[in-house]
């Protein structure tokens, strides 16, 4: 099946797949021989339905979600570039390619392409916005029966409020980027604390806070780390 | 060792016989009769009436010899299930320590009151009862739970692992310690090379499965999983196999020198053996999937079907000398797959129990009856034999672990770091199986089985207290996972997103490997095997399966806890979403992230938990359902809208929140909730029926054949895209209870009809049968809405 796979796949077709997204020859002739055995069509695009045949996506909370990811605006077929090109935000920043990607466009798999790939997953109606509804949404999804539509609409309320800076109730990619970069979280308990008295307790209370502010700084840079972790995948060679 | 014990009556030595014997005291004469007894003959109840010369019958009497060794049996196990229970209930106790470690303390307790007392204790363990009753269980069920698909995924390495690591381990320990018996300083040198080898095949016998809980909790990857797993599978048959031919050679060794020709005779043996042992194993399970797959009408025997042709299997192999530990291990494998989808929902369940039950019952008893000769006179200690075996199990540990993975890494696709390395070679827990070869070495050959036997028990105590205490806080440092400190709801809820993310994007890319032999084999299966082997009117998706057989029950469950937890919730939250949802105080956002972590879907595991001890309720099943029920509806939903694509926008809160109760208006609910139990007032009769289904009288089937033709128009409408009405009106005239209460119960039948009759060729006996099943879940379902009522009316 392998062989055959990479026989139908152009010399030239590959070399600007490899361009494009990064992935070694045998990765793309790995990942083609996948998307001929889920092609059943044998049409050389995929469609929704063959995504949907995948047993183990059938049962994945985020399924439609993800599917969806693939196909671009209003089409509902995708063919192997555009499949490769979805896959690519996947594919791990590798050492070397960390200090030369000053100049030319961003590679797929950058930091921020990754970010943006899982912030496009709330964002249904494209507005750059992940608004309550749409969190709402990706919650329901998420989270199982147990919890009462009130529950979740405070959490989305709580989540929202906790992300927005602007007040726009909503929030924004820049907003959604944050969230893995700045103790946000800790500034709002800190702002509500408020009050003149600055008695033995406060300062107690500073010095924990600050503590906390240590760890917290700490997290995050873990967390930096995290996201290009948690957004990659370990692609066969 | 009599019973002269009763002649001193220390508090100690009082003391286990109040457990056993209370009333003893009080009985006159019991004393003598029981000593007369042990002493005289074996058989109490004729020794204590032939000591007796006059033959009136006494009021009381007191047999205690006659029963004494189930009696003592069952009160080792009930002692340790005792304290199992206790282990439990204390929750962090689990995750530090595996359950291992709490059989053998319980063991130590048994044998000090045993050795305190001078008691004999009943002779448990000898050979032909390790090896006919004991052991099957254990390896049975670690076959049975193995979970199949990344098991073959890993086959390469699990077998280049656990096969050759074995070997190496053996031979490195057994040769290492020959040499150090050469020096003469330590005393040994009356070992020889033989004796040597054989105490290095049962020492290498590892059983990491112990460490498996506490791996679990840390997450460890999927590979190294599976290579502990099948190491733990494979290790045990490779060691048993090998020491039966040591032993063989042994013997001969007596009369006659070894040849070359007789080593390379058995290494020919041994491949053999095993071979022939996965041969036999696979031929039987391939019987017993075909025998299952008729017996829809007595399904109380599925059960015994299945233990009794693994149990075949074992004892067919070792009749011809074949390893019957790969051979039941074979066949449990192999029609765990056919036979879960031919037997009933409850015979799945109790052939599960039930395996575990025994195999834990079997373990159980090992370890007691280690604890039993750990305190005695048996030993001989020898420091420098046995700290050199020490030393020598980890140090051939490592170099195995270290060669045979750096080799395996240059095949694999995902190569193991050294961090998984070192994680395989720190779990080298020493279990059950090394003690009881040790224990069960014949002593006429081995002089020094004292010495063995002390040897086994010290390497196992290391490694399962101090190993497995700490191999969990080794897992979690190396594994830099972030502890949950201080987390936003923000990261919570994104994080997640994003494992779901990766792990359907690995789906997608399918990147596992082996898949075209995968691909070859599920071809010949889909064409051949399951055609032969499976009952023909079951769905084929295995998914679809495990739907449909939690579907009822699960929902049910759902509209249940659903309420329950909901109504419970949402008073307390309501008062302060009045407040505004400004102001929310730190304990607020902590219990809204509790509520996130604890109630978001977890990302699909590939395999199963597995913990050696017990059996969890499967998260992951009950979510894969909950998950369908919703795609599902949100399919139809948005047919009946008349979209062609249901994943478009409108795709939103409103189309899922089918699954969020009416716990805003128990009015509604509490109406219908007096309607249904009218109607369950009304048919109170039909409540039984379910017991008279398996009978097949005519009147009930000729009911069924009426419930089924109802059903089947309900598939066809929802084909036509507008069932949604119809459904409800049809369904809820044939329920006439959980209507409108239990939203989520309705449109579940009708995607069970819809799976159930796509076929459409099915015979009508096989209908009817369906149909039955329906009913008496249909039963069930009334019964237990209404046994929660109350609950509800309350509301």
């Amino acid at each position: 099946m392998g062989s055959r796979a990479s026989s139908l796949l152009r010399d030239e077709e590959l070399e600007e797949i490899k361009k494009e997204t990064g992935f070694s020859h045998s990765q793309i002739t790995r990942l083609y021989s996948r998307f001929t055995s889920l092609d059943k069509g044998e049409n050389g695009t995929l469609s929704r339905e063959d995504f949907q045949r995948i047993p183990e996506l059938a049962i994945n909370p985020l399924g439609d979600r993800i599917i969806n990811a693939f196909f671009s605006e209003g089409e509902d077929q995708v063919n192997f570039r555009g499949f490769m090109r979805t896959l690519a935000h996947f594919r791990p920043i590798e050492d070397n390619e960390k200090s030369k990607d000053v100049n030319g466009p961003e590679p797929l798999n950058s930091r921020s392409n990754k970010l943006h790939f899982a912030f496009r997953l709330y964002d249904l109606d494209k507005d750059d916005k992940i608004s309550r509804d749409e969190l709402l949404q990706v919650l329901r999804m998420m989270v199982g029966v147990n919890i009462s539509d009130e529950q979740l609409g405070s959490i989305a309320d709580r989540t929202i409020q906790e992300a927005d800076q602007d007040g726009d109730s909503a929030i924004s990619f820049t907003e959604f980027v944050k969230v893995y970069q700045s103790p946000l979280d800790f500034k709002l308990n800190f702002a509500q604390e408020g009050g003149a008295d600055w008695g033995l307790e406060k300062c107690l209370k500073v010095l924990i806070l600050f503590i906390i502010f240590f760890l917290i700084f700490q997290s995050q840079v873990l967390e930096k780390v995290d996201v290009e972790q948690k957004m990659s995948i370990r692609f066969l060679h | 060792m009599g019973l002269e014990m009763f002649e001193a009556f220390s508090p100690w030595n009082v003391l286990p016989w109040l457990v056993v014997l209370a009333c003893c005291e009080a009985s006159s004469g019991v004393n003598t009769s029981s000593n007369s007894s042990a002493l005289q003959t074996p058989n109490a109840w004729f020794a204590a009436s032939s000591s007796d010369p006059d033959e009136r019958i006494s009021v009381f009497e007191l047999d205690y010899d006659y029963v004494q060794i189930p009696y003592e049996v069952t009160l080792w196990i009930l002692l340790a299930s005792l304290a199992k229970i206790g282990f439990h209930l204390y929750h962090r106790l689990p995750h530090l320590m595996p359950e291992s470690c709490l059989l053998i303390l319980v063991g130590a307790l048994v044998g000090s009151i045993i050795f305190g007392t001078h008691h004999q204790s009943p002779p448990v363990m000898d050979s032909s009862i390790y090896f006919l009753y004991l052991l099957p269980p254990i390896v049975l069920e670690s076959g049975y739970f193995m979970p199949t698909r990344p098991f073959f995924e890993n086959i390469g390495s699990i077998l280049w692992w656990g096969g050759l690591g074995a070997l190496i381990n053996a031979f490195g320990i057994g040769l290492s310690l020959y040499f150090i018996c050469q020096i003469k300083a330590f005393g040994l040198s009356d070992m020889h090379l033989l004796q040597n080898l054989l105490f290095g095949s049962l020492i290498s016998a590892v059983d990491p499965v112990a460490v498996l809980a506490v791996f679990e909790e840390a997450r460890v990857n999927e590979q190294l999983y599976m290579m502990i797993f099948g190491e733990a599978l494979l290790n045990d048959g490779i060691s048993v196999v090998l020491y039966n031919i040591l032993i063989a050679f042994t013997k001969m060794h007596k009369f006659e020198d070894i040849e070359p020709v007789d080593i390379l005779a058995g290494c020919a043996r041994f491949i053999i053996v095993g071979c022939g042992g996965v041969f036999f194993g696979i031929i039987f399970g391939f019987i017993s999937a075909f025998i299952t797959r008729f017996t829809q009408n007595i399904s109380a025997i599925e059960p015994l079907i299945v233990f009794m042709f693994s149990y075949l299997s074992y004892l067919a192999a070792e009749t011809l000398y074949l390893s019957g530990i790969l051979a039941i291990t074979a066949c449990a494998v192999t029609m765990k797959k056919y036979v879960e989808e031919n037997v009933s929902q409850t015979s799945y369940t109790t052939i599960k129990y039930f395996m575990k039950m025994l195999s834990s019952v079997s373990e159980t008893l090992i370890f007691i009856f280690m604890g039993v000769s750990t305190i005695g006179k048996n030993h001989e200690w020898n420091w420098a034999f046995i700290c050199f075996t020490l030393v020598f199990c980890q140090i051939w540990r490592a170099i195995s672990v270290f060669v045979l993975f750096y080799v395996s890494n240059q095949f694999r696709t995902f190569p193991f770091s050294i961090k998984d390395q070192f994680i395989i070679f720190y779990s080298g827990v020493r279990g059950a199986g090394s003690f009881s070869l040790a224990f069960l070495l014949p002593l006429s050959l081995f002089p020094r089985k004292k010495l063995f036997v002390t040897a086994t028990l010290v390497v196992i105590y290391f490694t399962v207290f101090f190993q497995g205490i700490t191999i969990g806080p080794l897992v979690r440092y190396l594994d830099v996972r972030k502890t949950n400190k201080k987390e936003s709801i923000n990261e919570e809820l994104h994080i997640r997103l994003m494992d779901h993310l990766k792990a359907g994007i690995e789906d997608v890319c399918g990147q596992w490997s082996h898949y075209q032999i995968r691909d070859k084999f599920k071809k010949f299966d889909h064409q051949y095997l399951r055609k032969i082997l499976i009952r023909k009117n079951l769905p084929k998706s295995s998914i679809v399966s495990l739907y449909k057989k939690l579907e009822m029950k699960q929902a049910i469950e759902m509209v249940e806890t659903g309420i329950l937890t909901s109504a419970a919730f949402s008073a307390a939250h309501q008062a302060q979403r009045v407040q505004g949802t400004k102001r929310l105080s730190p304990e607020d956002v902590e219990s809204m992230r509790d509520i996130l972590t604890h109630n978001m879907y977890q990302v699909r595991q590939r395999n199963l938990s597995y913990n050696k001890y017990n059996l969890k309720p499967q998260t992951s099943e009950k979510q894969a359902k909950e998950i369908l029920i919703r795609r599902q509806n949100t399919l139809r939903e948005s047919m009946r809208k008349g979209h062609s694509l249901p994943w478009g926008k409108q795709a939103g809160t409103k189309n899922i929140r089918y699954l969020s109760f009416p716990y805003s208006n128990p009015q509604t609910a509490r109406r219908d909730l007096r309607a249904a139990e009218s109607t369950d007032d009304d048919s109170s009769g039909p409540e039984f029926r379910p017991f008279i289904f398996p009978a097949h009288s005519r009147s009930g089937s000729l009911q069924e054949r009426r419930q089924t033709q109802d059903m089947i128009p309900m598939m066809t409408l929802h084909g036509g895209g507008k069932a949604f009405s119809y459904s409800h009106r049809s369904s809820s005239s044939r329920e006439g209870t959980g209507r409108g209460r239990s939203l989520a119960l309705r449109p579940k039948p009708l995607f069970h009809v819809d799976e159930e009759y796509e076929s459409g060729e099915q015979t009508e006996e096989e209908a009817s049968a369906e149909g039955s099943r329906w009913t008496a879940q249909h039963r069930y379902s009334r019964k237990h809405q209404k046994s929660h009522s109350p609950l509800l009316q309350r509301k």
